[in-house]
């Protein structure tokens, strides 16, 4: 079976700065891909890529059977089938929970009002937020705004879903929840490519980790061989640092 | 104060202290405004020419006499303000977005769009109302107004429809670039995402100075007076140049401050509104 998201020779530039010196990458259906490494390794700019938020400068990225970085692809069409949860969360601070979960069903896949809400508030019910629905994120703790951008990522029912360091801006004591509901996705069979610092999760869910740095795969495999008998000693050195 | 614990000594002590201080403050701002308000007053009256000045500006009973014609002038300034306070929004949003949108089809309208604030910004509004007062009933035009009200209220919609549209355009451009890629990382087009999630929070944002704008617009409906339309600046005039009085002008200035203190209180409630909103629960 071919992977539902590759990205083959992947290079992304800024100005003399290479950011990506060919990335491959191949996710399969219900699997779980983690990206390790240090910050400015590149991970969040492999993510952007993968949704087109960035151009890249060469190699090609293949989607659902189609290359996606053929020009004359529509992005729109491309990204609602791409769940995106951000850093910063990333929601929309004028709008209700609610109206920030159904604005994709309603304006993308042409969703009446009814139906979309119904939908969001059963998510939102599943993720604890029940409660929240009618606030605006703002008066949400941080923990809460990740999970609700979440929800609204799975509203648009993606074929995938990029986490890109979803609990980097969380207090520790909020990390948990956020962690479990990644948890949750992948038990339910959701492919999952997250840019990540929490290396016990990873080891814990990835089926494959990938270890970045300065722009380059080092090192590639299972959670349990990354993990336990690094081949790279890059990865090896990281791994000393931030696992103990 | 009903508390459900004793309250301490130390307490009670700052309680007291706070009291006596904030009764110290009070007494100071009260007798330092009646101090220079009454100083200001001595000053003015005792100035030599102020038995002239009393006469000529604050002169009761012209007031009252001018008052009524006055009072039916300015709802004219009023009615000028509504109206192109609706156009000059709809213009400035309409040239706001053409400028920020990245489409090849807009190419042309965008060259228009950045002649159009160049110009418009540039120039003086009383000239613009005096190009377009005179200007368009010269064309003689088929078909273009010749109501000195509709040729002001063009005029003003022009020359406010470029530095509104500025405002405006500063507000889209202020919203941090996550939000774009938050929108269109949901599938959204660059067009639903403006609309949805940026121009929302832009025009919140710009709320404030948008309003501020609009109560300039308000006083500079005062401007129409040029190409004679009799608005409360033009029927103070009159009653001035024919009693040789300046009474009236001051009955004209009062209507404008009046009108603007309640625009002036309405931005206050709705920044107040919109904080509150986005911060608190539903």
């Amino acid at each position: 079976m071919s992977a539902l998201l590759e990205a083959r020779g992947v290079r992304k530039t800024y100005g003399d700065h290479d950011v990506l010196k060919g990335v491959d990458l191949s996710v399969d259906t219900h699997h779980v891909v983690c990206l390790i490494g240090a910050s400015g390794s590149g991970k969040s700019t492999l993510l952007r890529c993968l949704n087109l938020l960035e151009v890249v400068d060469d190699g090609e990225i293949w989607f659902d059977g189609a290359e996606i970085t053929d020009p004359r692809v529509d992005v729109d069409d491309v990204r609602r089938d791409i769940g995106t949860v951000f850093q910063a969360f990333n929601l929309f601070p004028h709008m209700s929970v609610l109206d920030n979960v159904t604005l994709g069903p309603r304006k993308v896949r042409g969703a009446r009002r009814g139906d979309a809400e119904e939908r969001a508030t059963a998510l939102l019910t599943r993720f604890g937020l029940a409660d929240q629905a009618r606030k605006h994120p703002d008066a949400l703790s941080g923990g809460q705004q990740q999970r609700v951008a979440i929800v609204r990522a799975l509203a648009m029912e993606p074929k995938v879903l990029l986490l890109d360091e979803v609990t980097s801006a969380l207090d520790p004591m909020l990390v948990g929840g956020v962690l479990e509901a990644v948890r949750e996705l992948k038990a339910e069979g959701m492919t999952i490519v997250m840019a990540t610092h929490e290396m016990q999760f990873a080891r814990e869910v990835a089926d494959e980790v990938l270890f970045l740095e300065s722009g380059v795969v080092c090192e590639r495999g299972t959670a349990e061989q990354v993990f336990t008998d690094p081949s790279d000693p890059r990865t090896r050195e990281f791994l000393a640092r931030h696992l103990a | 104060m009903s508390t459900s614990w004793e309250v301490s000594a130390r307490q009670l002590e700052r309680l007291a202290y706070r009291r006596r201080r904030d009764r110290r403050r009070m007494t100071i701002a009260l007798v330092s405004t009646v101090v220079v308000l009454v100083v200001a007053w001595l000053l003015i009256t005792s100035a030599p020419g102020w038995e002239r000045v009393r006469e000529t500006y604050f002169d009761w009973d012209d007031a009252k006499a001018a008052f009524p014609d006055i009072a039916r002038a300015f709802l004219t300034n009023i009615k000028a303000f509504l109206v192109a306070e609706v156009l000059i929004l709809a213009l400035a949003l309409l040239v706001a977005v053409v400028r920020v949108v990245p489409s090849a089809w807009m190419a042309p309208l965008k060259v228009v769009a950045t002649v159009y604030t160049d110009v418009f910004r540039g120039t003086p509004t009383l000239l613009v109302v005096l190009l377009v007062g005179f200007g368009i009933p010269a064309l003689g035009l088929q078909g273009a107004p010749t109501s000195l009200f509709w040729l002001g209220v063009i005029a003003l919609t022009l020359s406010y429809g470029a530095y509104v549209a500025e405002v405006i355009r500063a507000g889209i451009l202020s919203v941090h670039p996550s939000q774009w890629a938050s929108g269109r990382s949901l599938g959204l087009s660059y067009g639903k995402t403006l609309r949805h999630v940026v121009l929302p929070q832009a025009l919140r944002r710009v709320t404030p100075p948008l309003l501020n704008d609009f109560v300039s617009l308000q006083k500079d409906t005062a401007l129409l007076s040029v190409i004679g339309l009799v608005e409360a600046l033009r029927q103070a005039q009159i009653f001035s140049s024919r009693d040789f009085v300046f009474t009236p002008y001051v009955v004209a200035a009062a209507f404008f401050i009046v009108a603007t203190i309640p625009l002036a209180r309405f931005t206050d409630w709705l920044s107040l509104r919109a904080a509150r909103r986005q911060s608190g629960a539903a």
